[in-house]
């Protein structure tokens, strides 16, 4: 197993580097102008000059050469430097100081480093959409579960037909519905995500937990139609197997038989499924948080895509890229440890 | 006691009149017709007949290990231990099954759960049952592997289902089974998934393991060479309805019933002249869909008459321990 996560993980280097590569490309074919929302006023040769400043006069392999020292070399030296130094995991290290002022990867936008904008937008990104996704596949489990062992009893027909909306109504149609009965006709929860609030006692707590409640709900809604299906179909593949009513005739309790036997087997394809979810759930989470106004991750990639901040669109991309790839991994590792006739090695 | 059959001393499980029905979408598939038998200590006790003919599903009642629905148990009683396990709560019937009853199914490859180790899944009876723990459970599973004679049995507890062969698995299942010493251990089909010198190693292992264990064995095949071999008395089945019983000489010295007889002209020889073709019994097992109002053998029986088709004939007595249900035999019926 071990071998084969090594394995896994160098395979993953030229893999994630082909993928910038592409990213990089395709962004170059891209038109635009980085300079167009700058004022007409501003005579064209002096845009040309900014555009050199920016490095857009040079060739296009020593940019991308350029993109990959300052990701892979640069702001892991940065990042190392904040873990030692500010972090509570590793602040109690001595300040490693690796960094000693290079150009990092820029924001042609804002002009400040792409990396310090995306750790300013990831904790709101964590907090709505991960939240989400962990309730979702909460709710999800034992849905899926009910709904197998009790098969077309009257839970199972209402979970099956919620897991229907679910799958068939997009976030940015159930987004805008949650936000016309809720916000606008009851009144109940704010309609627009506050990224400045700060929970510093109860009562902003509960603040901070109505201004969730709609994104999380949205989101959670889709994550738990399609987990809970998972869920569903797994453990149905597996209640009719033949240990099932060996374990039955061991005298074990329904319990045992359905939470142990059952589940653990189940659980298998599903904790595949989750762990590939992860990704993607970052990615359907742009369009949900355009409609919540949540400044995380998702509304930064799309202000930059329509902004033509290509730095910023690259990194962003490439983080996804390298979720999706590093999930993959994690799936393919828990697949092995949960079931035993898996050898990776 | 119920009845005076049940409290003989030498009947440990007495079942009499079971049907049992299986509810589905095309109608009801009456599976188990008023089927009634008993076992004795220390006995193994065949049960043959062609696929769906109801062996599985009567023993598979006798402990509530049939989903219901879509089964129904419509009538009946199973005496155990001086208790109706049919009307036994299942929470009740947990310390029966797997505690005094064991189980061994017919495919080892699928009935062990493929993601705990063996020794897991011997030490779940040994903790439900008899409440052994760690050291004392461990101790007792490395005993069980190693009476049905799997080899470095104490390594063996930590591998997997996959780890073993099929014969390997079957002696595992065997020794779940066995794990909190049954009185009564019913084997469904146990050799069938198996190839024929495995089947062998198989039979001989619970030969010996029934003379050590002194337990009552309920052995269920379609195979009449395996229950030739090891059997003491024999029920043989067809559509749901025991046609025949019989201690297991006189049943292949005197088959009564002309389906035990059509059995038994099946098996080819292997002296004699080569035949050309094997022998069959003409048409097909009968479809279920009612309880029988006449003999269900009626439309391939070679011997039929006119009675055949009015009514089912009941079990009528030949011999100790020998009936068949046939109107050629015009005795008192033997179960009245």
């Amino acid at each position: 197993m071990l071998t084969f996560t090594i394995r896994r993980l160098l395979t993953a280097v030229p893999t994630l580097l082909f993928i910038s590569l592409v990213i990089f490309l395709l962004l170059e074919l891209a038109p635009g102008d980085p300079m167009a929302q700058v004022p007409l006023t501003v005579p064209p040769e002096v845009k040309q000059r900014m555009r050199e400043a920016l490095g857009l006069g040079e060739p296009v392999p020593v940019r991308f050469y350029k993109w990959l020292v300052q990701m892979f070399w640069i702001e892991p030296k940065v990042f190392i430097d904040w873990m030692t130094r500010d972090s509570w995991l590793l602040g109690w290290l001595p300040d490693t100081a690796l960094y000693s002022g290079e150009q990092r990867v820029i924001s042609w936008q804002t002009r400040s480093p792409v990396m310090d904008i995306i750790v300013q937008r990831l904790p709101q990104t964590l907090w709505v959409v991960g939240m989400a996704y962990v309730i979702g596949v909460l709710i999800a489990l034992p849905i899926g579960i009910i709904s197998a062992y009790r098969q077309y009893s009257v839970f199972d027909q209402v979970g099956t037909f919620v897991s229907m909306i679910g799958f068939s109504i997009p976030p940015f149609f159930s987004g805008v519905v949650v936000i016309v009965i809720f916000s606008v006709q009851l009144g109940w929860f704010p309609s627009i995500y506050d990224t400045t609030h700060r929970v510093v006692d109860w009562e902003t707590f509960k603040v901070q937990i109505s201004q969730m409640v709609m994104p999380v709900m949205v989101l959670a809604l889709q994550t738990t139609a399609q987990i809970s299906r998972f869920m569903r179909a797994s453990m149905l593949d597996n209640l009719g197997q033949d240990y099932v009513r060996t374990a039955r005739a061991k005298g074990m309790r329904e319990r045992t038989v359905v939470l142990i036997h059952v589940l653990r087997n189940s659980m298998i394809p599903v904790v595949t499924v989750i762990a590939l979810g992860v990704p993607s759930i970052f990615g359907g989470a742009i369009i949900t948080e355009q409609i919540f106004k949540v400044n995380g991750i998702g509304q930064l990639f799309i202000t930059a895509l329509k902004a033509n901040d290509l730095p910023m669109v690259l990194t962003v991309a490439f983080i996804f890229a390298f979720l999706i790839v590093l999930f993959n991994l994690i799936a393919d590792v828990l697949y092995g440890v949960l079931d035993p006739r898996i050898r990776y090695d | 006691m119920a009845d005076g059959a049940a409290s003989r001393s030498d009947v440990i499980l007495d079942v009499s009149g079971l049907k049992t029905v299986f509810r589905t979408r095309g109608g009801e598939v009456h599976a188990v017709n008023d089927v009634s038998f008993d076992l004795r200590p220390g006995e193994l006790l065949g049960v043959v007949g062609e696929s769906g003919s109801g062996k599985s599903v009567t023993m598979m009642s006798l402990l509530g290990l049939l989903p219901q629905p879509p089964a129904e148990i419509r009538a009946g009683t199973v005496m155990f231990g001086g208790q109706d396990l049919l009307k036994t709560p299942d929470r009740d019937l947990r310390h029966i099954r797997g505690a005094r009853i064991g189980f061994v199914f017919q495919d080892p490859m699928t009935s062990l759960n493929p993601v705990f180790t063996v020794g897991y899944q011997l030490r779940e009876p040994l903790r439900k049952h008899m409440g052994l723990r760690n050291k004392a459970a461990q101790d007792r599973a490395c005993e069980l592997l190693e009476l049905v004679g799997i080899p470095d049995a104490r390594r063996r507890l930590s591998d997997y289902p996959h780890q073993f062969s099929g014969g390997m698995r079957q002696r595992v299942m065997i020794a779940i089974a066995l794990a909190c010493d049954p009185q009564i251990l019913i084997a469904d089909e146990p050799t069938t998934a198996l190839d024929v010198t495995i089947q062998a190693q198989i039979l001989d292992l619970m030969a010996e393991l029934r003379e050590r264990l002194k337990m009552a064995v309920i052995w269920i095949t379609h195979d009449l060479g395996v229950i030739a071999g090891i059997a003491d008395r024999v029920l043989v089945m067809y559509g749901g309805q025991i046609v025949e019983q019989a201690p297991v000489h006189e049943l292949f010295t005197e088959p009564k019933h002309p389906y035990t007889q059509a059995l038994l002209t099946t098996i080819p020889h292997i002296r004699g002249a080569r035949a050309d073709k094997l022998t069959v019994i003409e048409g097909q097992p009968p479809i279920l869909s009612a309880a029988p109002a006449a003999c269900s053998f009626a439309a391939r029986c070679p011997v039929a008459f006119a009675r055949c088709q009015q009514e089912n004939p009941p079990r009528f007595a030949v011999a100790p321990d020998h009936d068949a249900a046939c109107f050629l035999l015009t005795e008192e019926p033997a179960h009245a």
